[in-house]
């Protein structure tokens, strides 16, 4: 095949195909595309106003090196006004998390912004490990995407930050639309899409590369030689989202767009009024303080449930009803520390608005 | 560089995870002959000269190359179809191979291909 030229400058060789478009481009001419849409997707959405307090979610993994190389770039460029913070979540899984938080530790000096890291261990008391040596493998992904949901915001309390960036992606956001319509999970259908979720007084999170497919993440990675960790998680990965995935991947390699096209139609459908009366109230958790749809939240419960050795208990209804058919949880029970928002203001939260 | 016109050498680079399928090792360099068979069979070399099918290297010979001589475990998580599993990129000189030809690019001696996994999480 004879070198094509690039389709924006006319002038240098092309070396990506962008799978958005199809169009042939250098490889000047893409960072300039890829850093250009994430901006005007910043823009668009609104997402900051000068003076805020951004805390990038950091796994050390592709996107959200890339997300801080790029948020790191654009608040210069186009002067945002944004102090940027870097935010970890050390799970606690020997081989895993703690290799990768060695690159968030080499990203902090490279991109030179301050460090947060926040472990299981230190919220909760139990790390992955401990957590998987009692629940096993099956549930552990439960336990763990609860607790960093809920230890990201707390990071984010301690930094003082106003809002958390998070490194998801167009592939990922295609993903959990085809996983929220294959669940019936229509709720979660009609606000997975939104660019940022937000409660009055709780932290704003958004996703600065939802329309950034994933293939031009890892080139923009590769050209830039950004320092990033790639490994699978040693407990079971979720399976559910890995056959969405493989999907998702045969669709793409048959039509590029269909990773956008499923965002369209994800952002397309609305949820009728009744449909959003059944979703439970947001109320604060009893024991801890944080945002909950139940008297106790979903964190509360899983680790009344460790440390009363009935794991399952957070898990099926079965098992909970057996927990509280042994009375009340003991006086001396551990609990995670009262959440106290950044505005100090009282904790009354909505997940998102539409 | 090769310096026996049967054969070309070729450097070969992994990332993105998919290293950990490779002997948990990035750089490669490989030789491989420059016609081969025609069905991808890569335990004969054509100087054996008794299958009279045969082609110039491409890539696509190259990943049953690296499936068949390189890859300790999980070839599925490799190869799908005769082809790299869809989520792995792969760059020909820097240049994303779906444009130049993908797997019917001829090789020539000297050639550095790298293969990235976007399939691995954060």
């Amino acid at each position: 095949m004879a070198p094509q030229t690039c389709a924006i400058c006319q002038k240098a060789k092309a070396m990506v195909k962008r799978p958005k478009t199809g169009e042939q481009i250098c490889r000047e001419c893409f960072f300039y595309v890829f850093e250009t849409e994430v901006h005007n997707t910043i823009t668009q959405a609104n997402l900051f106003k000068p003076g805020d307090r951004v805390a990038i979610g950091a796994s050390g993994g592709k996107d959200s090196t890339v997300l801080a190389y790029v948020m790191k770039m654009l608040n210069e460029r186009y002067q945002y006004g944004l102090e940027l913070f870097l935010l970890s979540i050390d799970e606690g899984i020997t081989g895993y998390r703690d290799d990768s938080l060695e690159t968030v530790k080499r990203n902090q000096q490279q991109y030179d912004m301050p460090l947060k890291i926040l472990s299981y261990d230190e919220l909760y008391g139990w790390t992955m490990d401990a957590i998987v040596s009692q629940v096993g493998r099956k549930n552990n992904c439960t336990f763990c995407g609860v607790f960093r949901r809920q230890a990201l915001d707390r990071g984010a309390a301690m930094l003082n930050v106003d809002h958390i960036v998070t490194g998801h992606n167009a592939d990922d956001i295609a993903e959990t639309v085809l996983m929220n319509i294959m669940r019936g999970d229509i709720a979660r259908l009609g606000r997975c899409t939104s660019i940022c979720t937000q409660g009055e007084d709780t932290i704003r999170r958004s996703k600065p590369f939802k329309y950034a497919y994933e293939k031009e993440i890892v080139m923009y990675a590769y050209f830039k030689k950004l320092d990033y960790f790639s490994t699978e998680c040693i407990y079971s990965p979720d399976a559910y989202r890995g056959h969405a995935r493989v999907f998702l991947k045969d669709l793409e390699a048959a039509r590029p767009s269909a990773i956008i096209d499923i965002i369209h139609s994800g952002e397309a459908f609305e949820v009728r009024e009744e449909v959003k009366a059944t979703q439970r109230v947001q109320q604060v958790c009893q024991r801890c303080g944080y945002m909950s749809s139940n008297a106790l939240c979903k964190a509360c419960t899983l680790l009344e449930g460790l440390e009363r050795g009935m794991a399952n208990s957070g898990i099926t209804d079965r098992a909970r009803k057996k927990l509280d058919a042994e009375g009340p949880a003991p006086d001396n029970l551990r609990t995670i520390p009262f959440f106290k928002p950044p505005s100090g203001g009282p904790l009354i939260a909505i997940e998102s608005v539409s | 560089m090769s310096t026996d016109s049967n054969t070309m050498f070729l450097k070969i680079e992994f990332g993105g995870g998919l290293e950990l399928l490779f002997s948990n090792q990035r750089s490669h360099r490989i030789t491989i002959p420059s016609t081969v068979p025609a069905d991808n069979n890569t335990s004969v070399t054509t100087k054996d000269a008794a299958s009279p099918a045969t082609r110039p290297a491409d890539v696509t010979y190259l990943l049953h190359h690296l499936r068949d001589h390189l890859l300790k475990e999980r070839e599925e998580l490799f190869m799908e179809n005769g082809t790299v599993r869809p989520g792995i990129l792969v760059l020909i000189n820097d240049t994303d191979w779906e444009l130049e030809g993908e797997g019917e690019y001829l090789l020539k001696d000297g050639d550095e291909i790298v293969l990235i996994s976007t399939l691995h999480g954060g």
